[in-house]
């Protein structure tokens, strides 16, 4: 017994110890006006990120570990917990639990779709003072608890604008997706992509593979390179990491627009523009709330959190050497309209691929409708299909 | 008297040599992860912290442990007969896939406690039948049976994929395909006070059966002869192919009730998240617990103890999320090197007398000045 | 820019396949190679997963560090070799089952290639230079397609060297006769352990070769999910092989092909079904299993020791 307690004794020590070793390099890493502001008022605020994959995979996650990390550079008062390569399993239950137990964790951003339901509806309902930012989820007032939010970013309307500079760059009228899952953020990019080509030039079609998995680099190389031989000349993709298709296409002499962040440099000829997330501006946004006392279960902050190009969830690439002024102008119009609330993207009639009409003549579907969450369909233009 | 010492020492090894063989595990990742730049000592602090040193986190690596259990007797089981399974993974994605198509089929037409028991014979049977077809192409074609199991891993999740990507998809589960979601008054719930799923419960209870059945019966007598020299046992008229599609059959209905437990007390529906990998865990623990059921146990706690603390080293000490692979990797192979080690140290023989209080044994440092 | 391409419909899923098999079965060549020269020796590395992957890691650190392509190959397969020499040593104590080896191997190899692989997930490190077989005439698909890698030439190489190796050394007896009768082999005075050690040992070679290829050609990145199942595979490639080198490379352009055929058949509207497309190599290959295995006789070419404790 007495050698237990001093082993732990031991333990505690030596944590106190790593403890005080990562004040004081955090503290040396700060900048100078850090320190003198680490005052009994500015208590420290910790913020928990979880990834699924690896923080750096040029991609989805890394996207959001990005913006994490800027928010944290930003504020002095906010610590990070961060934890990747989380199975959306028990695992991440006990990976928030942990979080919130041990580092006193006060918001978690648990960032892949698949935590939400059933893990994170678990873990809000038990530790309800707990805020949950879940990204892609769809807050159901009455059905979820009240301190869970859900945020995500209408990327397609970057990827509404990178169509247009496909369309109008494309001399075959055939532009390439390589997407992962058939999928409503998947479908609704795709969708996106080819309303704005055929918005510039009627006749353009967007050849759809679909790989089946998140990371699936042969298949990402494969599928771009049948495309090309099939007389694709622009393509872009929605996988956790683009990087394959971008050099695959700079490989093979074709064009390309990026996803999740910019892969300018992967494709220095063909790369035109892309669709990019930026996380740091909604995190800064919901950090500060916190900080100011705000929270999702009093209402302070609104539990479904949306956002296009106006608000900074994403943005365009910068236009590559090849895009021309033409479509840069086009793009350039494109992007002010739907800032400004004056493009519509999903505006009927509609119709999807097999003739259907999925948005009537007079309807409006403006982002933050439901029903494009729950998109199932490929529009009219889109050669493939939903089934798998 | 002097049988006393003998069993005695004989227990001592095997308890001594695979505990030497975790503490060198860990000192060799002390090492790595001084290497890495972290201090080993606060990192086996965050260790025994996250994993083992409060109920709350000990919890943790009970989850974790529980479907490793079930997994490791798919393994643990048919090597008692001679047979390397490594179709863990696939026979629990057949058992979670048949788990809740009946769940899904009989709803809430039947009292919980019966599609609850539905459902577990049907995670029971489809995962039999999985690594029983292995056993069958083993027995009556002679395929061997580690690459079958192994192909059809991939084929159960190729079939998983399609089923909850298109046929078995509820159109409402938007970016995560899954199946329907089974009623929550038929989910399993958790052990009273604790957070930990009925399916720890179910491991301790399969593995200690399975000890049973393979140490003290005729029948798991009958196996471990057949598995000792399958040609002798053919000549004492054992009924070897019977042997191999049942000893198969009940190892991948553990597999298959792994898969049921994941749908019906994890997920609630079936989906991709199947698939992570307890089934490959499952063989290590077989393989590192010498195919014994109860050492299984204890060897599935220690892989659910290191997963566990895969978060802290990541949080605390600012190692990437590969460590824990590293970790995991180089308990295992110290500890499968220590299975060569029985039997090489004079102080565990048999020894003719009675001899003094023991002098303590040889530190794992030692050992592996022994290595010939 | 954008060259002039014309739709090529269902010559394009042909052409895909045919590019495919030298460009996804070059990592199966090298793979299945060194499982066969480890397997005839009487052991199996199911390993060659994490060493296909710690090889992929090197190749492409190495050449981004040193702007050395093919450095980053040679450097690879030296990280396959100390992998091999890990695998090697430890499967052949006593009681240790080689299995359960090359499953903690490829939870190592795994770790390692991901830890140490961090930093060079984003940089473009230089590529293997390709070697051009077509010509300005030809449609530019088919150029593309016509782009061959020196790895696959120099795997194309060594799968007839070690038939020869094989059948026609000293040392290539020293192997068989250790795979198949081990009792035999030490009645020649031979040392089984140095034999398998150094078999294991310049398998994984290859293997690690493998992964430089993968990144280094074709897709030509790092990142963690580089290798879908090529090594695990590797095994079942060599009993589809029968144990021979120079099946070994039919049985690899094979599988690289059914990598392909799942995308390709999508581009000309075969849309649904690609989960099990890409299981398709998997099924044919436990097919071929059950219908060539006997109870009756053992399949020609297995090593006798295989899968024994001796």
């Amino acid at each position: 017994m007495r050698l237990h307690l001093s082993r732990r004794q031991v333990i505690r020590g030596l944590l106190a110890t790593t403890a005080f070793g990562a004040t004081v390099k955090l503290g040396t890493g700060c900048a100078a006006s850090s320190s003198d502001t680490v005052a009994t008022d500015d208590q420290p605020i910790t913020l928990g990120f979880i990834y699924v994959g690896p923080k750096d995979d040029y991609g989805y996650n890394q996207a959001h570990a990005e913006g994490a990390a800027q928010i944290e550079s930003k504020f002095s008062w906010v610590k990070l917990s961060e934890e990747a390569n989380v199975p959306e399993t028990t695992a991440v239950a006990e990976s928030m639990r942990s979080m919130i137990d041990s580092d006193g964790a006060q918001v978690l951003f648990p960032t892949s779709f698949g935590y939400f339901d059933p893990h994170i509806l678990k873990l809000a309902t038990e530790y309800p003072e707990v805020q949950f930012f879940h990204c892609g989820g769809l807050y159901q007032e009455g059905v979820h608890p009240k301190n869970v939010g859900s945020y995500y970013g209408y990327i397609d309307e970057a990827q509404y604008v990178a169509g247009i500079v496909a369309g109008l760059t494309s001399k075959t009228g055939k532009l390439g997706f390589i997407a992962a899952k058939p999928i409503p953020q998947v479908l609704r990019n795709i969708n996106s992509y080819t309303l704005g080509a055929r918005s510039v030039k009627p006749s353009t079609t967007t050849q759809v593979i679909f790989t089946g998995n998140w990371a699936e680099p042969i298949k990402e190389a494969e599928a771009t390179n049948s495309m090309v031989d099939q007389g694709i000349d622009v393509v872009t993709c929605h996988v956790d990491s683009p990087k394959v298709v971008m050099e695959t296409a700079e490989k093979r002499s074709i064009f390309c627009t990026g996803y999740h962040a910019n892969q300018s440099a992967l494709a220095p000829k063909g790369y035109l523009t892309g669709a990019e997330w930026d996380w740091a501006n909604l995190y800064a946004q919901i950090a500060e709330d916190v900080k100011a006392g705000k929270t999702l279960t009093e209402g302070g902050i609104p539990h479904l959190l949306r956002g296009g190009l106006k608000d900074g969830f994403c943005k365009v690439s910068d236009y590559g050497l090849a895009v021309s002024s033409e479509a840069k102008q086009a793009a350039d119009e494109a992007k002010a309209k739907l800032m400004d609330g004056r493009l519509v993207i999903y505006k009927g009639e509609i119709k999807d691929n097999t003739g259907a009409v999925v948005v009537a003549a007079n309807e409006e579907l403006k982002q933050l409708d439901p029903k494009l969450e729950s998109m199932n369909y490929l529009v009219e233009g889109v050669l493939g299909s939903v089934g798998s | 008297m002097s049988w006393r010492t003998i069993a005695w020492r004989k227990t001592l090894e095997s308890t001594l040599i695979p505990f030497g063989a975790i503490l060198v595990g860990l000192l060799l990742f002390g090492v790595f992860c001084a290497v890495a730049g972290a201090n080993p000592f606060a990192v086996y602090g965050s260790i025994w912290k996250s994993a083992f040193g409060k109920w709350s986190t000990f919890q943790n690596t009970l989850i974790r442990a529980a479907p490793l259990m079930l997994s490791a007797l798919c393994t643990a089981l048919p090597a008692r007969l001679g047979l390397v399974i490594i179709g863990n993974e696939g026979a629990l994605v057949m058992g979670g896939l048949a788990a809740v198509s009946i769940g899904l089929a009989i709803g809430t037409a039947a009292p919980p406690l019966m599609v609850q028991i539905a459902m577990g014979l049907a995670g029971m049977a489809a995962g039999g039948i999985w690594i029983a077809f292995a056993g069958a192409l083993r027995h009556y074609r002679a395929v061997n049976e580690t690459i079958s199991s192994l192909l059809l891993n991939y084929i159960a999740i190729a079939l998983l994929n399609h089923l909850v990507g298109g046929p078995m998809r509820d159109p409402s589960s938007l970016n995560k395909p899954s199946s329907y979601p089974l009623a929550a008054v038929n989910m399993l719930g958790t052990i009273p006070g604790t957070r930990v799923h009925w399916g720890l419960v179910y491991g301790l209870i399969a593995c200690i059966i399975a000890y049973v059945l393979i140490q003290r019966t005729t029948f798991g007598f009958a196996a471990r002869t057949a598995g000792g020299n399958i040609r002798a046992a053919r000549i004492a008229g054992l009924p070897v192919g019977q042997l191999t599609l049942i000893i198969c059959f009940l190892a991948g209905s553990c597999a298959g009730l792994a898969g049921m437990v994941e749908v019906a007390a994890v997920q609630g529906s079936v989906n991709e998240s199947l698939n992570v990998g307890y089934g490959y865990g499952g063989i290590l623990v077989a393989f590192a617990a010498r195919h014994n059921p109860i050492a299984a146990i204890f060897m599935a706690l220690l892989v659910g103890g290191i997963l566990a603390s895969g978060g802290s080293l990541q949080r605390t000490h600012g190692l990437p999320d590969a460590t824990v692979l590293v970790f995991q990797g180089l308990v295992f192979l110290v500890v499968l090197y220590s299975d060569s080690l029985y039997g090489r140290f004079s102080f565990f023989k048999e020894k003719p007398q009675l001899v003094a209080p023991p002098s303590p044994p040889p530190s794992p440092g030692q050992e592996s000045v022994i290595v010939s | 820019m954008a060259a002039e391409t014309t739709a090529l419909g269902w010559w394009g899923v042909l052409l895909a396949i045919v590019a495919g098999t030298m460009r996804g079965g070059t990592p199966f060549l090298f793979v299945s190679l060194g499982e066969c020269l480890t397997e005839k020796s009487g052991k199996i590395n199911l390993g060659l997963e994490g060493t296909l992957l710690t090889g992929a890691m090197t190749a492409y650190a190495i050449s981004y560090l040193t702007g050395s392509p093919w450095l980053g190959v040679l450097m690879a397969g030296l990280a396959g070799l100390m992998l091999g020499a890990i695998h090697g040593w430890l499967s052949q104590q006593p009681r240790v089952n080689d299995v359960a080896v090359g499953i903690a191997m490829i939870v190592f190899g795994s770790g390692i290639a991901f830890f140490l692989g961090k930093p060079f997930i984003q940089p473009s490190a230089p590529q293997l230079p390709t070697i051009n077989l077509s010509n300005a005439a030809m449609p530019p698909a088919l150029q593309a397609a016509l782009q061959i890698s020196p790895l696959f030439l120099l795997g194309l190489g060594i799968a007839p060297l070690m038939s020869w190796f094989f059948r026609s050394t000293r040392w290539g007896l020293y192997i068989r006769a250790v795979g198949d009768s081990p009792d035999a082999a030490r009645a020649m005075g031979v040392s089984i352990f140095k034999v398998r050690l150094l078999s294991v040992m310049i398998g994984s070679f290859l293997a690690g070769i493998g992964g430089a290829s993968l990144s280094l050609y074709y897709p030509g990145v790092w990142t963690e999910r580089i290798s879908s199942g090529q090594g695990l595979m590797a095994v079942a490639l060599v009993i589809f092989a029968g144990w021979k080198p120079v099946q070994c490379l039919w049985a690899s352009l094979l599988f690289g092909g059914a990598q392909a055929l799942g995308p390709a058949l999508q581009s000309v509207g075969i849309q649904e079904g690609y989960y099990l497309f890409n299981a398709a190599p998997y099924i044919l290959t436990l097919l071929i299993m059950i219908l060539t295995c006997s109870p009756k006789r053992t399949l020609s070419g297995v090593p006798g020791a295989l899968g024994t404790d001796n």
